[in-house]
């Protein structure tokens, strides 16, 4: 049966994490049991967009990308934080993971709810769609977003199956109810949501997400009792709680809950969060299984999948639960400085420059994708030699530390600059910037690998390169 | 084709040298007027501005052109060059010069070297920005010469400790030496204990493995070998000017290692050939070199031949580049002491050299070691950094 649906997923969470205790005893309020996650300073949605469509692709292998262009491949990204506006954001991501010029990138921006339109959209082309969506939750110190926010990043590829990519959970049936109702809302601009009374907002959402739920259950023929695993995703955690209880009774007693409590060790990821539950339920999920992702947010919009054998041979390399569960803290304050609540004293020394627009699109590969150059006699060249032939894709291969260096001088939005010159398996050496590294735990022969990040901000621009950061991490 | 060098054909017979200094109440143009008017000064057949038939002027960012030395000196119709090589550019002005005059172009050429570093507003030395993809790095020069020293001590297995306390010792000496000039931007010794007890803020250095920032400016005036006496008594003849730029292959190089400047080794190799030195630690009685920062002059003693591979630490705690020592080097306090106004540097090298061989550095700082076999007095500039630099290697003698 060549019935359409999710072909491949993957999921990005960052590597710090924020120990909600930490909250109060500096906001005087807040903060709570478990962790968030937290972005590094050098990462935003589109970095860790990236990093989840990587994920995604590493799961299909090398022989996908000859197959983009007949499939029809397009590339939609859902954030409701965006680096730019007025520029689409989705072109960095297709820049960095090296798509074809045909293959079309477009935002879906703004709300949560793009994540669901996205997915309603990409379902209902037949075409490959490759969907991402990363968000950076924030919210005043002290403030119930803050602690129950977190960064993460998830991509789904949907389409019609191929004989390269089969489905790994088929789409049975959709759902929606949409309303214009004010439960949270944020001026463009902004960093902070406000929200509303919560109760209003609850009542909506219960009665929107059993009308989507319902009308869903009946597209796919199906009862609630056959549903193994409900993934509800929403900004408002009340509704969300308070829907799963209420359709929980009708459900059959295998009901099966995600053995990995984003809650408690993620926060809500905004845009990316259905994606990201969705993927943390197909790590776990059993061929054959029937998975239901809900989305509460300005409406109720219910997708319901069955899982395939090819799930099997599809999981991420690294599943959302083992993402979670590796990482290391960042403290409240250096959390509030990243994201610029906290603004640090910058070094006597001027900010870089801004990037040159020309200069950058001439290194496109380079800069985004990390292809340096190869010549004749098989020696690499970093950055790439305008005397060389051939290309040489990088951006996957591992390296090991020569020496390194810890610049307390240098600018850097999040000081001290650690640094490192490394030598790549299979030739080529970098000076290249580390991150998310303690720098007490730096040495000669470590192993390390590429992660696309920020370097800085200048003029507006966001100065996109890779680092290295410590492998296994 | 070959470097032959013009060793002995041209001479520089006046030379000046400003304090280096915080100068907040000169500019570029008092700067240049205050080392330009030294060098005229002490010349047995007086001469000025308008005598030098051509100029060079090294500045790598305190103006654009030669117009920033023909307005304050008010030359009228002079050919004056504005010369860049990054921390070179002082020894690429006098390098020009030189080779203008040796042509046969000039009679009288002048190299003139400022920097006004002091008007930025920011700590430390600060490129000025030319745009690019944004892919470049953007570590301090501090940082990135610091990772020769775990480099150096795994290569060698010197133990980091004692490696500290040669790196410590490289800057104690320089202040001790700089103490003892007055033109020198710090004049207190330091001791190494002192400096090994300070934070690090670049790798393992400290803010006193690195050299200070400074305004400043030098001059030197060039002649034909053969007219050089109608100036002077005692000229310094040019025996070699030698410069290497990089391609930049040490940074993408695995097999360079961090412990050594191939561009300094090869611009010394050829600096020797032009003055036909083969032993450089007994033909040469002191060098003036880029101790940009304490890792630099250490990788630079074995650059240039002055210490066997991997000993030069051990030559440095032994006393060997002490001012008394049996090298001397940086007598004049070196940058650690000067600070180091980037087109001016060079100039400020030749101008120890010139005080030194001509018997005229003030007694406290007067090296003992020249006599009839020693003669010669070596300058050594860098710009950049370990993997990609321009090199720069001036033998001088009388």
């Amino acid at each position: 049966m060549t019935r359409r649906g999710i072909l491949a997923y993957g999921a990005y969470v960052p590597f710090h994490r924020l120990d909600r205790s930490e909250i109060a005893a500096v906001a005087g309020k807040g903060g709570g049991k478990g962790t968030r996650t937290v972005a590094s300073y050098d990462e935003d949605t589109t970095t860790m967009a990236f990093a989840a469509a990587r994920y995604l692709l590493g799961t299909l292998g090398p022989g996908y990308e000859a197959e983009q262009r007949p499939t029809g491949l397009s590339l939609w990204f859902a954030t409701t934080t965006p680096a730019y506006a007025d520029k689409t954001n989705a072109t960095a991501v297709h820049a960095a993971l090296e798509l074809d010029p045909a293959v079309p990138a477009f935002d879906v921006n703004g709300s949560v709810r793009s994540a669901a339109g996205a997915l309603r959209a990409g379902l209902g082309s037949g075409r490959h769609a490759l969907l991402v969506a990363a968000d950076l939750r924030s919210g005043l110190p002290g403030s119930a977003e803050e602690a129950g926010g977190g960064d993460a990043a998830a991509a789904l590829l949907v389409g019609d199956p191929t004989e390269a990519t089969p489905v790994i959970a088929a789409l049975l049936g959709e759902g929606s109810a949409t309303a214009e109702f004010l439960d949270r809302w944020r001026a463009p601009g902004e960093a902070h949501a406000k929200v509303w009374e919560e109760r209003f907002g609850e009542r909506r959402y219960l009665d929107l997400g059993q009308r989507a739920w319902d009308d869903a259950l009946k597209n796919a023929n199906l009862t609630p009792d056959q549903v193994d695993h409900v993934v509800v995703a929403g900004p408002h955690a009340r509704a969300v709680k308070s829907f799963q209880r209420s359709i929980g009774p009708v459900l059959g007693p295998d009901q099966r809950r995600n053995e990995v409590d984003l809650d408690a060790t993620v926060g809500f990821t905004g845009a990316a969060h259905p994606y990201l539950a969705l993927a943390a339920t197909l790590d776990e999920a059993e061929p054959d299984q029937v998975v239901a992702l809900v989305v509460l947010a300005d409406g109720a919009d219910v997708t319901l999948f069955r899982t395939t054998e090819a799930l099997v041979d599809r999981r991420m390399s690294r599943s959302v639960a083992a993402q979670v569960a590796s990482g290391g803290s960042v403290s409240y304050g250096r959390y509030l400085a990243w994201r610029g609540l906290l603004p640090i004293d910058p070094p006597r020394r001027p900010e870089p420059a801004r990037p040159s627009a020309s200069a950058a699109g001439r290194s496109t590969s380079w800069k985004f994708a990390f292809v340096g150059s190869e010549s004749d006699d098989g020696t690499v060249h970093l950055p790439p030699s305008p005397l060389d032939d051939q290309t040489r894709r990088m951006a996957d291969r591992q390296g090991t530390i020569v020496t390194f260096t810890i610049d307390r001088l240098a600018y850097s939005p999040s000081p001290p600059v650690v640094f490192a010159v490394v030598d790549f398996d299979g030739g080529g050496r970098l000076p290249v910037e580390l991150t998310d590294v303690d720098p007490a735990d730096v040495h000669i022969g470590d192993r390390v690998g590429m992660t696309f990040r920020k370097l800085f901000t200048a003029d507006g621009i966001h100065n996109y390169f890779w680092k290295a950061r410590k492998a296994g991490d | 084709m070959g470097s032959h060098g013009i060793r002995d054909r041209v001479a520089i017979v006046g030379m000046g040298c400003t304090r280096f200094a915080e100068h907040w109440d000169k500019g570029v143009d008092e700067l240049l007027v205050d080392a330009t008017a030294e060098a005229f000064s002490n010349l047995n057949t007086p001469i000025g501005p308008d005598d030098v038939d051509a100029y060079w002027l090294g500045t790598a960012q305190s103006g654009m052109s030669g117009m920033v030395l023909a307005k304050p000196l008010g030359l009228e119709g002079k050919p004056v060059t504005r010369v860049e090589n990054m921390c070179a550019t002082g020894s690429e002005a006098l390098r020009q010069a030189a080779y203008a005059v040796a042509s046969g172009a000039y009679d009288v050429a002048m190299a003139v070297g400022v920097e006004k570093v002091k008007d930025s507003g920011y700590q430390g030395l600060n490129a000025f920005p030319i745009p690019t993809d944004g892919t470049n790095r953007t570590l301090t020069a501090a940082a990135m010469f610091s990772m020769v020293v775990p480099a150096y001590a795994e290569r060698y297995g010197v133990d980091p400790d004692e490696l500290r306390r040669a790196l410590a010792r490289i800057a104690s000496k320089n202040h001790y030496n700089g103490a003892r000039n007055p033109r020198a931007q710090f004049r207190r010794e330091m001791s190494v204990e002192q400096i090994c007890a300070l934070p690090s803020v670049a790798g393992e250095l400290s803010v006193f493995d690195c050299a200070g920032v400074a305004d400043g400016a030098a001059a030197a005036i060039v002649v034909r070998a053969e007219d050089a006496h109608r100036s002077t008594d005692r000229p310094l003849f040019i025996k070699a000017l030698s410069l290497v730029a990089g391609n930049g292959s040490g940074l993408s190089d695995p097999s360079y290692d961090y412990t050594t400047f191939r561009e300094v080794a090869r611009c010394a190799e050829d600096a020797y050939a032009q003055a036909g030195v083969t032993d450089p630690r007994a033909q040469i009685a002191m060098a003036e070199v880029h101790d940009c920062f304490t890792p630099t002059e250490l990788v630079l003693m074995e650059d240039l031949g002055f210490a066997e591979r991997g000993t030069a630490w051990k030559a440095v705690l032994d006393g060997v580049f002490d001012l008394d020592g049996e090298m001397p080097i940086n007598p004049d306090g070196g940058l650690k002491s000067f600070g180091h106004p980037v087109g001016a540097s060079g100039l400020r090298m030749i101008y120890e050299a010139w005080l030194q061989l001509r018997g005229e550095a003030p007694e406290e700082r007067r090296i003992t070691t020249i006599d009839a076999n020693r003669t010669l007095a070596l300058t050594h500039n860098l710009g950049g950094y370990p993997g990609e630099m321009v090199s720069f290697v001036g033998i001088f003698g009388t």
